[in-house]
């Protein structure tokens, strides 16, 4: 490995965060897109110097950015972002329908083996895909048009589609989440979906066992283990072990069970990140310290990991796209907060730094090992 | 010759200067101006006007001749200030947010 590049999208602009392998020394470029919206930057595991942009503006729209050079040098590519056939209504805040209407882009998922291939999710909740390098995008509309999708509502943060993960066992396999819907799987490369949420149990829904509904903020997997699946859900910490067929909840000693991002370490399946904040209207971390939880044992027993994060006077949150791992060993965790700051640990969670601390606030964190 | 002023943030994402210069055939209206400003710079293409229907996005607005143009009708003919290239055509950001 020749170094670690840190992705780092905020509200007022892109930050790249650049170390050698030894990831002491830190150096942090300039904003990109400074004062745009940066919902996610994402490099394609293909070519790493393939990096993908989310600029968005309440003013200007959706812009997606690509860059050839890691960053370097950055072209605008294609925005039409449309809805594949009939709009279709999903329920809005009031129990009203609302035709489907698009706002953003907040995740970008490149495919593994190919540099002009990559994932977009959407608000309001919508799949696409590029094959062109981004010059085009394609709506996978079998998700949007599910038969449950006129029941969707969105969450506080608008309906989004945040979380793509592409099975690495399985080309066909594709897995969704959706704020407030729940969790999505394709077994056939995106054409058909099923809703993958028993087990779930959401207090906030009349039915609380209901086959949609959740507000899942987050799923991780490792990728030796593609059928074991973990879910930071607006409540609860969540494990599957047959590819989302049914949930169990692994939240065990955690201080609180809300919170936004899940990550796994590298190289150990079993050991999963959480960082718990106190409460869905509370949205900073519990008792002013920011504290990573770390479970060695795939949930319910976690440890708080401290050395190095503030354990006084500190309010801020982590979003469900702003923490990272790398694929070095030790494995490096990254995480981005609300304050603008982005800590990173390489010693697998047992100390951690700070890289950089008045950023603007962090909306999601990638990190790249550069071969 | 019909000159534009674009805000800052779409002169940054166009990689333009101050103004733009276009040739617009008669007659010269918001829609003409801005099919030729779209055509000439893609990347600007959904950040003024919504891909789909065509509508001015909530936060942009349109002036000439210190007049705000923002709500009339696309196809109305622009001032012939505009049309002489005495005046340019602004589009412009709206006071909103912070």
């Amino acid at each position: 490995m020749t170094g670690v590049r840190i992705l780092v999208g905020t509200r007022k602009g892109a930050f790249i965060l650049t170390a050698d392998a030894s990831r002491r020394d830190w150096k942090v470029s300039p904003p990109h897109f400074g004062g745009w919206e940066i919902y996610h930057v994402n490099g394609s595991p293909a070519d790493p110097d393939r990096l993908w942009a989310s600029q968005s503006s309440g003013w200007f729209g959706q812009v997606v950015q690509r860059s050839d050079d890691g960053g370097k040098s950055w072209e605008p590519v294609g925005n039409d972002f449309g809805y594949d056939g009939a709009v279709g209504e999903h329920l809005w805040y009031d129990g009203t329908p609302r035709p489907w209407e698009f706002k953003r882009i907040w995740h970008f998922e490149p495919a593994p083996d190919d540099p002009d291939t990559v994932y977009a999710g959407g608000e309001d909740a919508a799949l696409y895909r590029s094959t062109d390098g981004g010059q085009s995008w394609q709506e996978l509309s079998g998700l949007r048009t599910h038969p449950s999708a006129p029941q969707w509502q969105p969450g506080a943060g608008g309906m989004c589609l945040h979380t793509i993960i592409l099975d690495p066992s399985n080309r066909q396999r594709i897995f969704t989440a959706i704020s407030a819907a729940g969790a999505f799987r394709s077994d056939d490369g995106g054409a058909t979906w099923l809703p993958i949420n028993r087990g779930l149990r959401s207090a906030q829904i009349p039915d609380q066992d209901a086959e949609v509904g959740h507000c899942v903020h987050r799923i991780a997997m490792h990728p030796s283990r593609p059928e074991v699946l973990f879910m930071q859900k607006h409540w609860d910490v969540m494990r599957s072990d047959d590819a989302g067929g049914s949930w169990r909840e692994v939240s065990g000693n955690l201080p609180t069970d809300f919170g936004f991002p899940i990550a796994v370490h590298a190289h150990e399946p079993e050991t999963v990140y959480v960082v718990p904040i106190k409460s869905d209207s509370e949205h900073y971390v519990p008792d002013g310290k920011l504290r990573v939880y770390r479970s060695r044992v795939g949930g319910e027993d976690w440890e708080p990991l401290t050395s190095g994060l503030p354990q006084a006077d500190c309010y801020v949150n982590v979003l469900r796209d702003a923490m990272a791992v790398d694929t070095l060993d030790p494995c490096g965790i990254y995480f981005g907060t609300t304050g603008g700051q982005v800590y990173g640990s390489s010693d697998g969670g047992d100390t951690w730094t700070a890289i950089v601390r008045d950023l603007p606030a962090v909306l999601s964190v990638e990190v790249q090992a550069l071969p | 010759m019909i000159r534009v002023m674009l805000p800052a943030h779409l002169k940054i994402l166009a990689k333009v200067g101050h103004e733009v210069q276009l040739e617009v055939a008669d007659p010269v209206t918001q829609r003409r101006v801005l099919d030729e400003l779209e055509a000439r710079y893609p990347m600007l293409r959904g950040t003024m006007r919504d891909r789909d229907t065509g509508q001015r996005r909530a936060f942009i607005r349109f002036y000439a001749c210190e007049e705000d143009l923002s709500n009339e009708p696309p196809d109305t003919p622009l001032p012939e200030e505009v049309r002489a290239g005495k005046e340019p055509f602004l589009v412009v950001g709206a006071m909103a947010g912070g």
